[in-house]
């Protein structure tokens, strides 16, 4: 056996004969979570009914264990794989206990009765989704979020090596979304299980994959670690991000940033400047922001809002040079906007910055 | 909650124990009941006598051997046959008003039955029963053809039964057709049976259609635990194993065979495939298959044999088609039904 416990070798895949993504080469370790991003459309469902062949495959073929998937039974197959998936599930009159033992079906008799020890499995499966109290409930009585845990407890309850889930965490709150997922990465970390996703929320997806498949176009472009696939070069032509930004570093998203001349320039530092880049943007009004380190927190949220920003190097003192820089452009702004900085030994030209801004008239306080 | 739970499932067998003993008295009842009333008066005691001896009047023990008993075991076994397969072909589409009249299997039956007998009457002035079976069976699966298409091209789950209306006017348009043209004085029956009756089923019938249709409930019955998975709907079936694309070919022979039969022995009859299976959902408060498949059956017989005995006895000695009586009581539960499932969705 290889090293790898799932992997797909030149995998094509398609509707009607018809070759939407071709050569998807992927291998993952058992307990490994396989999370696919990429923009709308661009066929991650596509990829996900067709390793859990609800697609046939067009060519090439997914593996498990050294199995071919394609030449498994459905029986087999059941016993190794389980799925969440985004339709809802049919079926009238069913609590949710009935839903999560459902999960058995692979190893019940002839007529699906289940024997204690399947029952024991069942309330197993809704203890570890914390969802005990809802075994009694109308399956279509409960909100979104519990229905996914229902649903993640049906597919723990077939005792699959493997769970499939396409876009486990849509249309839930964000409490909804960390506790799924907290679930899902215990559960593959604890029992082993492998887990292959699509999500939308790429910050969360880079937080908790150990592999990142990015989707788009014909050809997989981008596989491997959050590490490898999360630079900004990757994710924004990845997701075409034109309008606004995303940070790379915290996961966040941006607006795009006021257009047009600056007029305005914040003079900020250690966090205090974060609330009057919002407000400006809000505002519409272009800004410099100014004298900033490269890792104050400010920065990271001025590069992305700023029509400029004046930054220097950490744990160095200003330089005479970005200092003229900032005085420079300061000239050609209306107002500065002092928003509070502590003044240290290095960053003391902050504090002749401000005293300028002052003799020219321009300062306010934030 | 293993304890709750534990609590909760004494509760649904103890229901469950409850529609079937009330489902099996009525049964008895509508028996006995069937038997007892006619146009013809005959005394409970000579009844019993005729029962379990054979012996008394001739003609009364005609009148209960020969018209009464074959025509209270075809409303039974065919009444249960019909909820069967409407139950199967809810469950094939996903879609709780679906039944072999409404999506035009019965007509399509009918159509072939009727042409079959015209042919048959007409160059081998002979006509088996198993014959009137296969024909039967066969318009039953063109009919489901038409429908299967319709379905693909129309997603909505309406326009699946407009489709099946449609198809199930103009079977019956041709049927009226033929028999209108047919002078063949052995199709002055047709007609009767043509709106549907278990008037008139012989010995020979009974035999035959019991073989099928209880086969088929046996199969059916047995293949409760796909069609559990497939009522979750068919992605989630085929990923806990069921080979999906057999299966639906499995379903589509199946219900189209026990619509088929009852079709060719006791023509087509209205609502009964929707409306049962919904009661009996109602009753036991579940859809597994397990306890609804026979439970739909039982119901069905009771449902029918009912029906029949108001067709019988309503307008005495005018009979009425079965169909109408089922209508009366079958197309209400089908309106309710309707309703609360729209009215539950705004």
């Amino acid at each position: 056996m290889s090293e790898y416990y799932f992997r797909t070798a030149d995998l094509s895949v398609g509707y009607n004969g018809k070759t939407l993504i071709r050569d998807i080469t992927v291998s993952l370790r058992a307990g490994e979570i396989m999370t696919l991003i990429g923009p709308n459309g661009s066929g991650k469902s596509t990829i996900l009914k067709s390793i859990t062949r609800h697609l046939a495959a067009i060519r090439g073929d997914s593996f498990i264990a050294d199995a071919s998937v394609g030449a498994m039974s459905y029986k087999e197959l059941s016993r190794k794989l389980a799925v969440v998936l985004t339709e809802r599930i049919k079926g009238e009159l069913l609590t949710c206990w009935d839903v999560v033992s459902t999960g058995r079906y692979p190893y019940t008799n002839t007529l699906g009765l289940l024997s204690p020890a399947d029952r024991e499995k069942v309330a197993a499966a809704l203890e570890s989704v914390h969802a005990a109290d809802l075994a009694d409930r109308d399956f279509t009585a409960i909100s979104d979020g519990q229905r996914q845990r229902i649903l993640l407890a049906r597919a723990i309850c077939q005792e699959p090596e493997i769970i499939v889930l396409d876009e486990p965490t849509s249309f839930l709150d964000i409490r909804h979304k960390l506790e799924l997922l907290s679930i899902l990465r215990s559960m593959a970390k604890e029992k082993g299980i492998t887990v292959i996703m699509s999500l939308h929320e790429i910050d969360l997806a880079q937080k908790i994959s150990d592999k990142i498949l990015c989707v788009r176009g014909e050809t997989i472009e981008h596989f491997g670690t959050p590490e490898e696939i999360f630079r900004q070069e990757i994710i924004d032509s990845l997701y075409d991000i034109d309008a606004g930004s995303y940070d790379i570093t915290f996961g966040s998203v941006e607006l795009p940033r006021p257009a047009g001349t600056p007029r305005t320039f914040v003079i900020s530092g250690c966090g205090s400047g974060i609330p009057v880049f919002r407000r400006l943007q809000k505002e519409d009004q272009p800004f410099i922001a100014g004298i900033l380190y490269t890792n104050d927190v400010d920065f990271q949220v001025a590069r992305h809002l700023a029509a400029e920003v004046v930054s220097e190097a950490p744990f160095s003192p200003i330089s005479e040079e970005t200092y003229q820089r900032a005085l420079t452009l300061m000239k050609t702004c209306d107002t500065v906007i002092c928003a509070g900085v502590p003044i240290g030994e290095s960053n003391r030209r902050i504090a002749d910055l401000i005293e300028a801004a002052r003799s020219l008239g321009l300062l306010r306080e934030a | 909650m293993e304890q709750r739970s534990a609590d909760n499932s004494i509760l649904r067998r103890s229901r469950y124990t409850a529609v079937f003993l009330g489902l099996l008295i009525a049964l008895a009842a509508l028996v006995v009941w069937n038997i007892n009333t006619g146009s013809v008066h005959i005394g409970v005691g000579e009844i019993a006598r005729i029962l379990f001896t054979g012996k008394g009047d001739d003609t009364a023990v005609g009148i209960v051997w020969k018209l009464r008993l074959p025509r209270i075991a075809a409303a039974a076994v065919l009444g249960g046959g019909l909820a069967l397969s409407g139950f199967l072909m809810q469950t094939f589409f996903g879609n709780p008003i679906a039944g072999p009249f409404v999506l035009g299997i019965s007509s399509g039956s009918k159509l072939f039955v009727a042409l079959t007998m015209i042919v048959a009457l007409r160059f081998v002035s002979f006509i088996s029963s198993w014959m009137m079976v296969v024909a039967a069976f066969v318009g039953a699966l063109i009919a489901m053809g038409f429908v299967l298409l319709a379905a693909k091209a129309i997603r909505q789950m309406s326009m699946l039964l407009v489709a099946g209306i449609m198809i199930s006017y103009i079977c019956s348009a041709i049927t009226e057709f033929l028999i209108a043209f047919a002078r063949d004085s052995d199709i002055v029956n047709l007609h009767t049976w043509a709106q549907g009756s278990f008037s008139g089923t012989k010995w020979g019938e009974v035999r035959i259609f019991t073989f099928i249709v209880l086969g088929c409930f046996l199969l059916v019955f047995c293949l409760s635990k796909p069609i559990g998975a497939f009522q979750m709907g068919e992605a989630y079936a085929q990923s806990m194993g069921v080979n999906v694309r057999r299966f639906r070919v499995v379903l589509i022979l199946l219900s189209s065979l026990i619509a088929g039969c009852v079709t060719a022995y006791a023509g087509p009859i209205s609502f009964v495939g929707i409306a049962v299976p919904h009661l009996v959902k109602l009753l036991l408060k579940t859809a597994k298959p397990i306890v609804v498949i026979p439970a739909s059956f039982l119901g069905g017989a009771v449902f029918c044999l009912f029906c029949d005995y108001v067709a019988r006895t309503a307008f005495a000695p005018v009979e009425l088609s079965i169909s109408t009586v089922t209508a009366l009581f079958g197309a209400p539960v089908v309106i309710v039904m309707l309703i609360r499932r729209h009215g539950g969705r705004a």
